[in-house]
């Protein structure tokens, strides 16, 4: 009893429990990963969009994974106005550029990155977007300017089909 | 306590030979010693029990009629409403018994922490009492989001994106309660089922609130220990049932004039409008009896600055028993404490005021001057004022301070002959 030795039983103790441990966490997977996003969501995952009834300064909200997608067709004045932006006054700098693939259109995920609630268009102290719950201004290009929100508007995966309809998702 | 009971009956005989059940609850209800002082702030625990049944119960046959999916949620509402036989009378139950609930509680609490309740030896029963706070929040707010109307959807919106705060993984977390890319039925389903679930643990937690505090027995308004069993204490029935029983047909009186003369009072009009993702109400309050926290989450211009902030709000809690440095557990005796104590509830209702403004301009200056003192009375105040704070001498039993001069010495005399 003075000296502690390995025996067969310490060793049987504990690959038995090693076994069931691992065990019951590999069991465990499933009960955690049936609440994520099933196959029938993710199915949804892309929606087509026609663009040829939008005029220059009006903006549409499209369903896209349950989500509202803003697609604007920007003035010249708005484009002009996300271009000289000073990417230094930015809290999350990004180029206008690399926001909208076609300067004209803009689409982005129209869901305020503080916490979730959706903007009003062409509101706010930059002649963008307005959070009312919480107060976060957004650009012309739905960058943050001014708020609590952390980053810009998110821009989704969207690829012009052609020159009038755009997939996104 | 656990006085040796016999059952009258002979079944009740037969049945506690096997398994004492009754003498269990015999112990627990009945000669229970409890300290003779106690006030009308002591009778909201039983208050509680009362509410947490009442919303078992009504919940239980509300469940019967509502259906949890987005398409259907909000027109089964309404069916409750308008069509079930008395499903107006249940509902308004249900909600407004929420709101009570919250309102006992926070009375529970404030009673805790004037008296020192929480001070050793009955620190685990505060501690699990925090827990049985965090369901209630929990719960809640899911129950909320049930009826599927605006502030529901919106609501659920703003609080499950609180996970997206966390660094790294956090917009995983957020799809992975969403069971997709946005609140919607996935989530519905999943509130309900948890919504369902947590009130049985929360009853679970009510057993074992109860039994950690049989152990030490109740604290009392002079907050010094009294010997159980002695002339300071008194059966539990028939003093304190009657009590309890007092106060509580007292409470259903307000619990009735809110369900049958203001029945919305407490909730949002908005609420009334079925969930629309695409449109954001104006102004997103939450329910009343989370204003303060709402408020503290609003202070911090930073997301997860935010979130931490509110959530430690109601995590420092747990710590109070250690914060307070003070040997001496009720306010009567800690003349600084007392005034201290009444500036903490004055500052946590005035979080509530702002909680329900917008956040900008001075609401957002003074909603951070309040949460900077909410944090400041626990990590600042409290250690301090046990080293600082010169306390008033305690009585020997609860009968000294209430015995008049020529009383106490007569008594004095007495306890000094039988010595």
């Amino acid at each position: 009893m003075s000296e502690k030795q390995v025996t067969r039983r310490n060793f049987l103790y504990v690959t038995t429990g090693a076994f069931a441990a691992a065990g019951a966490a590999s069991l465990a997977w499933p009960f955690v990963d049936q609440m994520n996003p099933d196959a029938s969501v993710k199915a949804l995952a892309s929606t087509e969009i026609d663009l040829r009834p939008i005029i220059p300064g009006q903006s549409i909200t499209v369903m896209w994974r349950g989500k509202p997608v803003f697609i604007r067709r920007r003035t010249q004045a708005e484009i002009d106005e996300a271009k000289k932006v000073n990417l230094a006054d930015l809290p999350h700098p990004e180029k206008d550029s690399d926001r909208a693939q076609n300067p004209e259109w803009l689409v982005m995920v129209g869901i305020c990155t503080h916490l979730g609630c959706v903007p009003l268009g062409q509101k706010g102290d930059y002649n963008g977007w307005f959070c009312p719950c919480h107060g976060s201004h957004y650009d012309t290009s739905g960058r943050i300017r001014k708020g609590p929100a952390p980053t810009n508007l998110e821009i989704p995966d969207y690829v012009f089909l052609n020159e009038s309809t755009i997939k996104i998702g | 306590m656990s006085e040796n009971y016999v059952p009258k009956s002979a079944v009740g005989k037969w049945f506690n030979d096997r398994l004492p059940l009754l003498n269990l609850i015999y112990g627990h209800l009945l000669p229970y010693p409890t300290p003779k002082n106690l006030n009308y702030w002591w009778t909201f625990g039983g208050i509680l029990t009362f509410c947490l049944v009442t919303q078992i119960i009504t919940g239980l046959v509300l469940a019967m009629h509502y259906v949890a999916d987005a398409d259907l949620a909000f027109a089964s509402v309404e069916h409750i409403m308008r069509d079930v036989n008395y499903g107006w009378l249940l509902r308004y139950i249900h909600s407004n018994g929420a709101s009570l609930f919250f309102m006992a509680v926070y009375i529970h609490m404030a009673r805790s922490i004037f008296y020192g309740s929480y001070k050793e030896p009955r620190e685990l029963i505060w501690i699990i009492g925090v827990f049985i706070f965090l369901l209630m929040i929990a719960t809640a707010f899911m129950g909320y989001v049930l009826p599927w109307g605006q502030m529901s959807f919106w609501g659920a919106t703003v609080i499950t994106n609180l996970f997206s705060a966390i660094p790294l993984v956090g917009e995983s977390v957020t799809n992975w309660l969403w069971g997709g890319y946005a609140v919607g039925s996935p989530l519905l389903t999943r509130f309900f089922t948890l919504h369902y679930l947590m009130p049985f643990l929360i009853f679970a937690l009510v057993i074992l609130h109860v039994w950690a505090l049989h152990v030490p027995g109740n604290n009392n308004p002079e907050g010094i220990n009294v010997v159980q069993g002695s002339q300071d204490t008194v059966p539990f029935h028939p003093h304190y049932v009657v009590k309890d029983m007092f106060a509580l047909v007292v409470f259903l009186i307000v619990f009735a004039g809110f369900v049958f003369f203001v029945p919305n009072l407490l909730g949002h009009t908005d609420n009334y409008i079925e969930a629309n993702p695409l449109q954001t109400p104006e102004h997103i309050v939450p329910e009343w009896y989370f204003l303060p926290f709402y408020a503290i989450l609003r202070a911090v211009p930073d997301k997860l600055g935010g979130v931490i902030l509110m959530v430690s709000a109601i995590a420092i809690l747990a710590f109070l028993p250690w914060l307070d440095t003070s040997k001496v557990r009720s306010a009567k005796y800690r003349p600084l404490y007392r005034q201290f104590v009444w500036l903490f509830f004055a500052n946590v209702i005035l979080l509530g005021y702002l909680g329900a403004q917008t956040a900008d301009g001075l609401f957002l200056i003074i909603g951070r001057i309040a949460t900077v003192y909410y944090f400041a009375h626990f990590i600042i105040i409290l250690p301090l004022l046990g080293y600082i704070e010169k306390t008033k001498p305690l009585p020997k039993s609860l009968s000294e301070p209430v015995l008049s001069p020529e009383e106490r010495q007569m008594k004095a005399a007495a306890s000094g002959i039988s010595a």
